[in-house]
């Protein structure tokens, strides 16, 4: 087995609330291989959050370690982090985090501008371009984001997720603003990156049935794993789509108005 | 990540919110330009003065008789009898001595055929041309020969010579009576305008100072020295001379006070030049608040900023953004905010100052010196004012940021 993009060993986060020191995380250890699509699940209080902050870099772990992509992460400063997120990690978040009043291209372009490497303007351009391709937006390069739908958005969130070529895809929440037809097309984004290019896939949610369109489910609570299985039965959001009625077509084209 | 990045995305980041970023700036315009027109309004009329003075001679020295003092009664600065022909004739061969003029005045009626013009009569000397830099419109001044012999010639100032001959007529060779005695005119001075002092200093007519001692005021002694020192930078030493000469010439004792007074044109101007630099300070003062409050409405706009983009700032150190990026990006839209503004200012300022000049004909004068600390002054508020909210925003945690709702 090719050695794990995600390894942590014995993860513990505390925080302290006024005079309370609050345990988020009791102890957390876990492998992920490359090209595994895992849903982390739980109810709100669980420490699934806390988990994907620090699985994120985006806050450090009070004690255990960390491996990402076999680089030890646990104890680097900020700015380190920083360079880290850039580099191996791509967001996609529940509220898309889109810059407004900014083009699409411009969105996704915006990692690339923290990428240190001073490549050329035609170069990044490109690989925006190139990005939201992948993920069905072509033809939509210079549209701001008040002229998507909500679908639209969360893809052009996935394209800035994935423009730095990342080593994980860590989606919060992903679909929670989204209704279900557009949740279950998400989800089939995620589905074909993940199969098609091997992309790593981190989905936090905690809708059971979402969850099922991941190959592993891992569920959280109190701080702890409490279980962590190869879903069965997986659902296919492609072979979903399909069988839908095509009554809703509108919700694939933009919004206009 | 490059200065060059940094400005692009502080620039577009600006571009998203126009009309935010053109009220911000506008606060920097007014701030700026108000100092820019305020100081060249004050240095305007710091340059006329200084350009008067220039035409006045910067060299020149005024020795004037003491005051008059008899009993209880003291009479004003010129008219005591003390100074004389023989003291004037001493000052001319100190060192340091280029041109003098004896001088002693009086007022006159000035007739000429059927017109006549109430006037200052000047009794001065050959070398007055040379001190006042004053050059003759028609004829030529008097001479050597004239003074020695108390001749009965007149050089006219430009404007008596409007009033009794017109304009553009060429005098020289009439008869005019001053004081019921006929006078040829020898000449007629160029047009000099209003000295330093607001007198008009072509209401004036010019005669061999020992003509108005001898034929119309009947005295023996003078009521002024006029000098010219050698050089500018000489002009303090050579009155000190003059003062001394003149104290050893009346046998002053060294208790007691001097019965002349010796001042330089400098000496005079200074207390104007003076006046006027406070007044350029306070309008650049009270401009400067201008560009304070402007300072603090970029302030203002930040924090408001700050707190409004914090998803944003979020988002950019989640891809990778660290506290040093988004520090500099916000301090960089501070500068550029105030830069820009600071840019349209001056031209505005500049605008202003033309347009006061055309159309008030008040003289103004604007330096790249008052243009350089404009805007240096501005870029530097846009820096003080930026750094507290770009510190907010570089010290805020990503995933408090990412969360804020």
């Amino acid at each position: 087995m090719a050695p794990a993009v995600i390894a942590t060993k014995n993860l513990l986060k505390t925080y302290v609330v006024g005079e309370h020191q609050v345990k988020a995380l009791r102890g957390v250890t876990i492998d992920v291989p490359p090209g595994e699509f895992v849903a982390v699940t739980g109810p709100s209080g669980s420490g699934k959050s806390t988990f994907m902050h620090i699985v994120g870099c985006l806050d450090r772990p009070t004690s255990g370690r960390y491996w990402l992509d076999g680089q030890d992460v646990s104890q680097m400063s900020k700015n380190q982090l920083a360079e880290v997120r850039n580099r191996k990690i791509g967001f996609v978040f529940q509220g898309f985090n889109l810059l407004t009043r900014t083009s699409a291209i411009d969105n996704v372009e915006l990692p690339l501008l923290y990428a240190g490497s001073s490549q050329k303007t035609s170069v990044r351009r490109g690989r925006a371009k190139e990005m939201l391709g992948a993920v069905g937006l072509a033809e939509r390069l210079d549209h701001f984001p008040n002229q998507l739908s909500g679908g639209q958005q969360q893809r052009v969130a996935i394209a800035r997720a994935l423009v730095n070529t990342p080593s994980i895809l860590l989606a919060d929440e992903p679909t929670g603003n989204l209704d279900t037809k557009t949740s279950i097309e998400i989800m089939g984004l995620f589905q074909h990156l993940n199969i098609e290019r091997g992309i790593t896939v981190v989905l936090i949610t905690h809708e059971p049935d979402i969850a099922e369109y991941a190959s592993r489910v891992v569920s959280f609570r109190d701080g702890v794993i409490v279980s962590d299985r190869a879903v069965t039965g997986r659902r296919d959001a492609a072979e979903e789509l399909r069988k839908l009625p095509p009554d809703r077509e509108e919700a694939t084209e933009p919004c206009q108005s | 990540m490059s200065v060059l990045m940094v400005l692009r995305i502080a620039i577009k980041a600006l571009a998203r919110n126009k009309m935010r970023t053109a009220l911000t700036m506008l606060g920097m315009i007014i701030g700026v330009s108000a100092v820019i027109t305020m100081v060249a309004l004050g240095t305007g009329a710091q340059s006329s003065i200084e350009s008067q003075i220039q035409a006045a001679g910067t060299n020149m020295i005024m020795v004037s008789a003491g005051n008059f003092q008899q009993g209880g009664v003291r009479l004003g600065q010129g008219n005591a009898s003390s100074l004389t022909p023989e003291d004037a004739a001493a000052i001319r061969d100190l060192a340091g001595v280029q041109y003098l003029a004896a001088g002693v005045n009086t007022r006159a009626q000035v007739v000429a055929g059927n017109l006549n013009w109430g006037t200052q009569v000047q009794g001065t000397d050959v070398d007055l041309p040379f001190i006042r830099s004053w050059p003759e419109a028609y004829g030529a001044f008097f001479t050597p020969s004239d003074v020695a012999t108390a001749s009965k010639v007149a050089v006219l100032g430009a404007v008596v010579h409007e009033q009794l001959f017109g304009v553009g007529f060429d005098p020289v060779g009439e008869i005019i009576r001053i004081n019921n005695q006929p006078f040829t005119v020898v000449g007629v001075m160029a047009s000099k305008g209003q000295s330093g002092m607001g007198q008009d200093q072509d209401d004036v007519v010019l005669v061999p100072y020992t003509t108005v001692m001898k034929k119309l005021r009947g005295i023996t002694f003078i009521q002024s020295i006029t000098v010219s020192a050698a050089s500018a930078t000489d002009t303090s030493a050579t009155a000190d001379r003059i003062s001394n000469l003149l104290r050893v010439r009346h046998k002053i004792q060294p208790d007691e006070p001097d019965d002349f007074m010796v001042r330089t044109l400098e000496e005079m101007a200074s207390v104007r030049v003076q006046a006027t630099e406070t007044m350029t300070a306070l309008l650049a003062g009270i401009a400067g608040v201008s560009l304070l409050v402007g300072g603090i409405g970029i302030m203002n706009i930040m924090l408001v900023s700050v707190t409004e983009r914090t998803r944003e700032i979020g988002l950019r150190m989640a891809v990778g953004a660290k506290g040093r990026d988004v520090l500099l990006q916000f301090i960089v839209e501070a500068v550029v905010l105030s830069a820009i503004g600071g840019g349209i200012g001056i031209a505005l300022g500049l605008g202003v100052a033309r347009g006061v000049t055309a159309w008030m004909s008040w003289p103004t004068s604007v330096t790249a010196g008052s243009v350089a600390v404009a805007f240096a002054f501005a870029a530097m508020t846009g820096v003080f004012f930026g750094i507290y909210p770009a510190r907010k925003a570089a010290g805020l945690d990503p995933i408090d940021a990412l969360r804020f709702e």
